[in-house]
């Protein structure tokens, strides 16, 4: 077991150094300079564009500027914004709070109705309820999510009232930053409905989030439940006379979980990668739209250090998918 | 019973209490996050609205609503004669804003916090310069270095500054963003405990605003400044919401959680214009869109060449299809809300025929060029592409061949300066409401591979606005501009497309809100009803 958590640790070490050159170089082959595109109509002065890209450590060789980038990331170092100056790693972890709450909420919201709809479509095969199920999940994995958000807004905020526009909580309530997770802030304030106002903002972008992860979840547990109710063991279980109930959760719902558990565990790293367009129409203030302005801006470290730092994500959680897998089929284990 | 009237009495009394403290928030549903605070290391109106127009004055300010400038933290000014020594008669009794955690000062403002201010900014030597980065873009950009021999202290409330020649736009300049004054008491402060770049984070001004918490891509809170030299502002509690799309700050506004909103969607004023909650201010940019002929490439040094191509763009189609009522004709350099704008300048009529007799005359026939075609949104230029394709198609029935050409913005702005462009669509946002920030920067023989797109030298021109920049009388210069828009009219560098309309769509409740032709917003004075 140890042997092959190790193996798996070592493969990571190669993603690492992809990673790392990928961002590197793709963000310095967009063109744009990023001294001219701060500078904007006004221009600087030859002059002043030399002396900036020297302050900014961009008249460096390449190679030179790659491996001062490596040498940070190792002292845990990813470098300064070239626009406000300040350390990646603190505009980071002030964003990241935000990130995960909107997508805790938004993957209990997919898990919650995908995963019961995928079962009783696949109990119900061929039935309406399937058909609907389908059909709306379809439709939720195709929908555009600038479209759908504004859709569910107009609606929901302006029309009937029901929930706010956007941002994380009414700017009537002030309260001190303690964790950065508002649902844990708003508690710690005391201040009376605080919380509430806070749960009401994560409603709408949670749905919004939430509705592919839902489509996915729905059709990978109705697919995998099909293959599993279709088994042998099944049959038996339900010839015995077993309460069909008991047949469908003990029996088959096990066994169907495992790819369903998978495919959460990756749509959980892509919502922590955060979700560009959900968090720019919210005005909810994760990393998703930092990284996207951070590339239009031509802002190097930002861009670096942040996709690294998602990237860093991802592979811990396929590592921990992977390392799961093999705890529970032992199959995986020893074909390594 | 009577408890239960106590209760119902307290009960009311405490939503009474709660009701006001809600209506003195005001909510700014601002459009994106600051690049900092301190508005002399950015330029950005974004920043600008977030740090000098709240927590800041200057020593002179601009009126709100207007380019006019008028006593800020100095009380008076004089210029001597020679146009050299501009000094400054500080006001007494201006506090500084107290810090709950962190900085409270112990003195009012003073002529070392002048200094300070200016002294950061201008010697590579003082402690400070190097400090978040260090690059004072403004104050380099308008050549306040050079200007500036030397800031002295006459005594703790005055303050003498010494120019190397005179040049008349620098009281203007006085009154810009970037010349915010800082507490120089703070600064030593924030150095000794070694986090001198605090100054730049949470910093403290004598403004009508106390910054107390910014959280990035979220919000700004800000509490109004009790002991504010001009009086306490209306607004007890201010918040910027930070809201980077434009429909959705419409769906706030148009909710109530915010009270004002900047930059709507041009196609969503018909409605705001219809909605009965909503108030929407309109005004005249100070801006220009223009689109410069390379003058040092042939044919275009050819001035009738430039003449038949102005003659060839139909501007009513442009402001029709590209600004959708948010633009209005251009036909001067200068925005008709700024000092010596030239009424009486004809602009070159749409006129296929003479367009087509001046080429003939030129001796230009099958002309093969390029338009450059911004990648980006300015609100000189809502969609490039666009007016781009109009211009194309116009010149086309002339029997001129254009074609668009864009690149990435930073490419664009950088390939334009250097020339490589036939024709370019670009523009300009005035920096200090004087019309030297439009016709020096743009259109004199400096700028030329700078900021003048045109690459037009023309002696005629140069002497005529030098000279302006020189005298301190303001009817003398506005009669020499006058005479440049002529000059300039004649020449034709440019065809002059149009000037933006901003809107400002508010809240019905809100009183006092003014547009400020500079693009800033203000909420000194503002209070809801």
């Amino acid at each position: 077991m140890f042997q092959f958590i190790f193996k798996k640790l070592l493969l990571v070490v190669p993603t690492f150094i992809g990673i790392t050159l990928l961002t590197f170089t793709l963000i310095r082959m967009i063109p744009g300079d990023p001294i001219e595109i701060m500078a904007g109509e006004r221009g600087v002065s030859p002059e002043r564009h030399a002396q900036l890209r020297s302050e900014l450590g961009l008249d460096q060789p390449i190679l030179v500027q790659y491996f001062d980038y490596v040498q940070g990331i190792f002292q845990g170092d990813l470098g300064v914004s070239l626009i406000t100056k300040t350390p990646v790693i603190e505009e980071f972890l002030s964003l990241f709070p935000a990130t995960v709450e909107l997508a805790f909420c938004a993957a209990m919201f997919a898990i919650i109705i995908g995963l019961p709809a995928g079962i009783i479509a696949a109990v119900k095969r061929g039935s309406v309820f399937d058909h609907s199920v389908m059909t709306i999940s379809l439709t939720g994995y195709s929908m555009p999510i600038f479209w759908w958000a504004l859709l569910l807004m107009l609606v929901f905020s302006v029309n009937l009232d029901l929930t706010p526009v956007s941002g994380r909580m009414d700017v009537t309530y002030w309260i001190d930053e303690v964790t950065g997770f508002m649902l844990i802030d708003t508690l710690l304030s005391g201040e009376e409905g605080a919380f509430k106002s806070a749960v009401h903002h994560l409603v709408l972008p949670s749905i919004v989030l939430g509705t592919i992860p839902m489509a996915v979840i729905a059709r990978m547990t109705r697919s995998s439940m099909l293959e599993v109710l279709g088994e042998d063991y099944i049959r038996t279980a339900r010839s015995k006379g077993m309460v069909p109930m008991r047949v469908i959760v003990v029996h088959a719902l096990r066994n169907a979980l495992i790819p369903v558990i998978t495919v959460i565990g990756l749509q959980v790293g892509i919502l922590l990668s955060g979700a560009i367009l959900t968090e720019t129409i919210f005005a909810w203030p994760g990393i998703g739209k930092w990284l996207i302005e951070s590339i239009g801006r031509r802002d190097y470290p930002v861009v670096q250090g942040g996709i690294l730092i998602v990237a860093t994500m991802i592979i811990m959680v396929n590592l921990f998918v992977d390392i799961m897998y093999g705890v529970v089929n032992p199959r995986i284990r020893h074909a390594h | 019973m009577k408890k239960g009237i106590a209760k119902l009495t307290l009960a009311l009394a405490a939503t009474a209490v709660a009701a006001s403290v809600q209506a003195q928030t005001f909510v700014f549903c601002s459009e994106g996050s600051p690049e900092g605070f301190n508005p002399s290391l950015y330029t950005a109106g974004t920043t600008f609205d977030a740090s000098s127009k709240t927590i800041f004055n200057r020593l002179v300010e601009f009126e709100v609503g207007t380019t006019t400038v008028v006593p800020g933290l100095a009380e008076s000014w004089s210029v001597s004669d020679d146009g050299l020594e501009y000094t400054f008669n500080l006001r007494k009794g201006v506090k500084f804003h107290a810090q709950k955690k962190g900085f409270a000062p112990s003195r009012d403002f003073n002529a070392d916090d002048v200094l300070f201010t200016f002294q950061r900014q201008d010697d590579p030597e003082h402690p400070y310069h190097k400090v978040s980065g260090g690059s004072y873009e403004y104050y380099s950009g308008m050549g306040m270095p050079e200007l500036v021999t030397e800031v002295v202290k006459v005594d703790d409330y005055t303050v003498k500054f010494v120019l190397s020649k005179p040049e008349s736009p620098f009281i203007a300049n006085m009154a810009m963003d970037f010349a915010s004054i800082f507490s120089a008491e703070q600064a030593d402060a924030m150095l000794a405990a070694g986090t001198p770049e605090q100054l730049d984070l949470n910093p403290v001004g004598t403004g009508p605003f106390q910054m107390v918490q910014y959280k990035k891509d979220s919000l700004i809170r800000y509490l109004g400044n009790q002991d504010y030299w001009q009086g306490a502002p209306a607004i007890e509690k201010l918040v910027f919401s930070i809201t980077p799309d434009a429909s959705v700050r419409y769906a706030k506004l148009k909710k109530g959680e915010c009270h004002v909103m900047p930059y709507p969607n041009p196609a969503d004023i018909e409605q705001m214009k219809a909605d009965e909650d909503i108030n929407l201010l309109s005004q005249e940019g100070l801006n220009v869109g223009y689109l410069a002929f390379n003058t040092q490439k042939a044919p275009f040094d050819n001035v009738k060449v430039r003449q038949a191509l102005n003659y060839a763009v139909n501007k009513q189609a442009i402001l029709d299809a590209v600004f959708q009522g948010s633009g209005k004709a251009a036909k001067n350099p200068i925005p008709p809300t700024m000092w010596s704008y030239n009424e009486a300048v004809q602009d070159y009529p749409y006129d296929l025929e003479k367009a087509k007799a001046l080429l003939a005359e030129a001796g230009v026939t099958d002309l093969k060029t390029n338009i450059w075609a911004m990648p980006v949104q300015r609100p000189y230029n809502p969609n490039a592409r666009r007016m781009a394709e109009i211009i194309q198609a116009d010149w086309a029935k002339i029997g001129v061949e254009a074609e668009v050409v864009s690149y990435e913005w930073g490419e664009y702005l950088k390939r334009s300066k250097e020339g490589e462009h036939d024709t370019v669509l670009l523009g300009w946002t005035g920096d200090n409401g004087d019309p030297d920030n439009f016709l020096s920067v743009l259109l004199s023989c400096d700028a030329v591979g700078g900021g003048n797109r045109a690459m037009w030298c023309d002696e005629e021109f140069d002497k005529i606005i030098m000279k302006a920049k020189q005298l301190t009388n303001i009817e003398e210069r506005t009669k020499l501009y006058e005479e440049a828009q002529v000059v300039f009219k004649a020449k034709a560098p440019w065809a002059t497309i149009a000037h933006s309309v901003t809107y400002k769509p508010l809240r019905k409740e809100v009183q006092g809100f003014k547009i400020d032709p500079l693009g800033g917003h203000h909420f000194y004075g503002v209070s809801l009803k």
